[in-house]
């Protein structure tokens, strides 16, 4: 029945979908992390992932933005369209890829720059004009204030961003993906490295940014994919088992699995 | 089982507790030796600085004119009167030195950026096997070099009358610097952590971004003492200098002009003189300066590492 519902949202196809996988399955070496995968996350909704550790949802994440093929050892077959595009041809590149997806990671990862320059990091690697100072004032404080960080940060903008707490470092992070403009965030376990005050301000934020932005949220955290999203899709050992409207999946599992692991049977 | 167990502790004497066994007196052996061998870095230093300083400590107080020592480039120790004046000798080390930073610098740096953000894997692993190799080569290897092959190259392009000169002794002095700076800056670059290469690669930024706008920034510090290091090791390496510079004590005006470096001057010059007398306490002196100068360079280099891992945590 998830399958039909599956196939159903793949259908129409095109505008209506931010990722779509297909048959998408992955090696690290000889290990097979991901297994005939086929996903269709909709535009503008928060789409969680959940699953044990190990069942491939960071992985499948990493694999929107190719960001996995760092380590010299991965190997894909199948392709992802993410927007519209094929991220796996041949003509596509992985820069031009990663500039189109905004990428959050477990834990805080500013970079050892100014708060302003980590903002405008990614404007500054590829712009086309000449972009004043005060065009980029703008754009950190419009970053910034999308993330409720500007009114605690506005006075100490050339401070080192490696100096902030941690929910303001994952919240800098956020910021500085949106100056160029990305439609699709993926978002690796952004809560895990924070308290549960820190995490609910990020959850918070990441609603708030929900329909102007498409978001893939991988969680180890059934609260929170329960909390703080539209759709879920449970993974299990590099399969996809399970993808359905979040209040469906928590109320009326549809597969035997899904069920164990949401009542914490294993996992 | 358990039983048994109930039972042995009860009937289980205390082990003493002040017995010295095998273990102590082999802990104690290892703590002592240990112990000397880390000091002895510090005795060797001490001594060895002392020494320097009281076989020319006579001649420096009494007799050496310290303005002419430091201003006039005339060297002319077995001349009499005899003539002291050490500025070419210093110009010659430093333009060597500086010559050789200026071809060690690009090729060290472009070699560590290299293998550590862009060779990957078997190839990675063999260039650094590679590099260590070139800074085993015997600095006499490089002395040999210098004169029979880039001497009458040099020649050849340039049209030139002898070989052996400025330029000579700086592109030796570059090549023998270069492995051990790379060294040192692949360290520096290798401990950039990865979050912040990966942070930038999705952001969007390509190789040579992360590695000019992230990396190379972050890892300024430890370049520098890369640097520093290569320079300390310019000023000290005596042989291949004296083989390759010429070794004519001359104000070098150009490249081509024939040099002679402090260190050369007292490897070529100490086994002629009578112990004790000016002109071997006057070589002393240099040492001191030699000395002093390398001190000064590591010290500021380890400073600057030492810094730089301050500030990382």
């Amino acid at each position: 029945m998830w399958r039909a519902a599956l196939a159903e949202k793949t259908q129409p196809a095109g505008t209506n979908l931010a990722i779509e996988a297909i048959d998408q399955n992955l090696w690290y070496g000889s290990f097979q992390a991901l297994h005939e995968v086929n996903l269709a996350v909709e535009r503008g909704i928060v789409t969680a992932m959940i699953g044990p550790s190990g069942c491939g949802k960071s992985t499948f994440l990493r694999s929107c933005n190719r960001i996995n093929e760092r380590l010299g050892y991965v190997r894909t077959t199948g392709t992802i369209h993410v927007l519209g595009f094929d991220v796996y041809s041949k003509d596509a590149s992985a820069i031009q890829v990663r500039r189109q997806i905004g990428m959050v990671f477990q834990r805080p990862n500013p970079l050892p720059l100014s708060i302003r320059d980590n903002v405008l990091f990614a404007s500054r690697l590829h712009r086309e004009r000449r972009v004043t100072r005060a065009d980029e004032a703008v754009m950190v404080e419009s970053a910034l204030r999308e993330v409720l960080l500007w009114d605690r940060v506005k006075d100490r903008l050339d401070q080192k961003a490696t100096l902030l707490s941690l929910e303001e470092q994952q919240k800098l992070c956020i910021a500085r993906l949106l100056p160029t403009k990305p439609t699709l965030l993926l978002m690796d376990e952004p809560c895990s490295a924070l308290d549960p005050e820190a995490t609910s301000a990020i959850e918070d934020l990441i609603w708030s940014l929900r329909g102007n932005y498409t978001i893939l949220i991988v969680t180890h955290n059934m609260a929170q994919a329960r909390r703080a999203s539209d759709e879920c899709v449970f993974m299990l050992l590099g399969r996809v088992i399970e993808h359905a409207r979040t209040d469906v999946m928590f109320v009326t599992p549809a597969r035997q699995e899904t069920a164990d692991y949401i009542e914490g049977r294993f996992g | 089982m358990t039983l048994r167990h109930t039972d042995t502790l009860a009937t289980k004497q205390t082990a003493p507790v002040d017995q010295r066994d095998r273990a102590w007196w082999l802990d104690f052996t290892a703590k002592t030796v240990v112990f000397f061998g880390g000091i002895s870095a510090i005795i060797f230093i001490v001594s060895i600085f002392l020494f320097i300083a009281t076989q020319g400590l006579d001649f420096a107080v009494h007799r050496l004119n310290w303005a002419d020592f430091f201003t006039s480039p005339i060297w002319r120790p077995t001349s009499s009167p005899p003539q002291y004046g050490a500025l070419a000798l210093i110009c010659g080390t430093a333009s060597i030195s500086l010559l050789a930073m200026l071809i060690a610098v690009p090729f060290s740096l472009g070699a560590a950026i290299y293998i550590g953000e862009f060779a990957s894997g078997k190839k990675r692993e063999w260039l650094k096997i590679l590099i260590e190799l070139l800074a085993a080569i015997p600095s006499v290897v490089w002395g040999v070099i210098g004169l029979h092959v880039i001497g009458p190259a040099l020649v050849n392009i340039f049209h030139i009358d002898i070989g052996l000169c400025l330029l000579n002794a700086g592109i030796i002095l570059g090549l023998m610097a270069a492995p051990i700076m790379t060294t040192i800056a692949e360290d520096a670059l290798r401990a950039v952590p990865d979050t912040y290469r990966e942070a930038a690669e999705a952001l969007g930024a390509t190789r040579w971004q992360v590695v000019w706008r992230v990396v190379l920034p972050h890892a300024r510090p430890g370049l520098s003492a890369a640097v520093l290091l290569g320079i300390g090791r310019a000023f000290g390496e005596t042989i291949a200098v004296l083989m390759a510079s010429g070794h004519a004590i001359v104000m070098p005006t150009s490249v081509f002009d024939s040099v002679r470096a402090l260190t050369a001057t007292v490897a070529a010059e100490l086994g002629e003189t009578a112990q004790g007398d000016d002109h071997y306490q006057a070589l002393f002196v240099l040492g001191v300066l030699l000395f002093g100068i390398t001190f000064v360079i590591n010290l500021t280099a380890d400073r600057i590492i030492r810094g730089s891992r301050r500030q990382a945590t």
